[in-house]
């Protein structure tokens, strides 16, 4: 079973077309990684698949960097 | 390109799809191919579906919906995903009218007819998006119909949502076209269903002398606009509203 991080950052790469190297802690799903405001909509349902849960509308609008996905994660389903 | 069975593989849903214009695009659906299931508002009506697409060796079933329902289709949608996959074909198609005049409309009329022709379209597309973009791949096409561009007495609720879909379908192939999705309209005139039958002879003859082509439309002509943008033939045309009305308007 791989971690948390891990799963979260091999979700992104997948789902915004970019390396997983890439997919540093710190970066911006928008700013650093491209994605307009339909991926990062795709990005929280992939989210909401992986880790078998539902993320609120005003709780994804809050997700806006790796770190806050993995955050958002441990803290929900810690 | 091939019309000709270029749909197989694919599932399709298509409301209010007992009879009239809806019973045509779920046939023509399914003799190109593609998996059908046709909902109507009640049991009987379901059925009839089912047997239909039996008979005319049609994949899929007959399955009730209230389209005004949320839990109704939440449910619907959970069984056919899992009878058949998630369906990346949506026709919006199942409508009502409650004419009156304005002056005379009543709150119920308003609220049901937008509720039935313009809020559903929202509830159904929201509900199966997700799948088409997951899939890359989806074609919506919303029926309107001729009233929502020329208008006409008595319809004002009827209207308004037909000329509603049309700026909706607009919209969201602007949000949805980097997904390979295709939305578009496709707007009947007079065409020779139950819902024109009651039309009074008079309104009738009215009607067919202001129709170029001099007479009323057959279902499967609506249909066979809907199987062209629903197959790979029409995948570049999106957020489109194709009038299919004997030249009675000419936009």
């Amino acid at each position: 079973m791989s971690s948390i991080e891990e799963r979260v950052k091999k979700i992104v790469a997948e789902q915004l077309g970019v390396k997983e190297e890439d997919v540093k802690p710190e970066a911006s799903f928008v700013e650093d990684l491209g994605a307009d405001s339909l991926d990062t909509v795709e990005l929280v349902m992939a989210l909401e698949e992986e880790f078998e849960t539902e993320i609120p509308d005003e709780e994804a609008e809050k997700i806006t960097t790796v770190q806050l996905a993995i955050d958002y994660i441990k803290e929900n389903l810690g | 390109m091939t019309l000709t069975n270029n749909l197989q593989g694919k599932v399709a849903l298509v409301t209010g799809a007992s009879r009239g214009i809806g019973a045509a695009i779920a046939d023509t659906l399914g003799a190109l191919g593609a998996t059908v299931i046709g909902t109507a508002t009640s049991d009987a009506g379901a059925e009839k579906i089912s047997a239909r697409f039996a008979e005319k060796g049609v994949t899929g079933a007959g399955k009730v919906l209230d389209v005004t329902s949320a839990e109704s289709l939440a449910g619907l949608l959970e069984s056919v995903k899992s009878e058949f996959g998630a369906p990346t074909i949506l026709i919006n198609n199942a409508g009502i009218t409650k004419d009156n005049l304005l002056m005379r409309m009543k709150d119920d009329e308003w609220d049901s007819v937008i509720d039935t022709n313009l809020s559903a379209v929202y509830r159904m597309t929201k509900a199966c998006l997700r799948d088409m973009t997951k899939a890359r791949w989806g074609r919506i096409v919303n029926i309107s119909s001729v009233v929502g561009s020329m208008g006409n007495a008595g319809q004002s609720n009827y209207a308004a949502t037909k000329a509603g879909v049309a700026g909706f379908g607009r919209s969201l192939a602007a949000e949805v076209g980097s997904r390979g999705i295709t939305v578009n309209t496709v707007a009947p005139g007079f065409i020779d269903t139950d819902m024109t039958k009651v039309l009074p002879e008079a309104q009738r003859e009215a009607l067919l002398s202001k129709i170029p082509l001099g007479r009323l439309g057959q279902p499967e002509e609506i249909a066979s606009v809907v199987a062209f943008l629903a197959s790979d033939a029409g995948g570049y045309v999106t957020g489109e509203t194709i009038h299919v009305n004997g030249g009675m308007y000419m936009s």
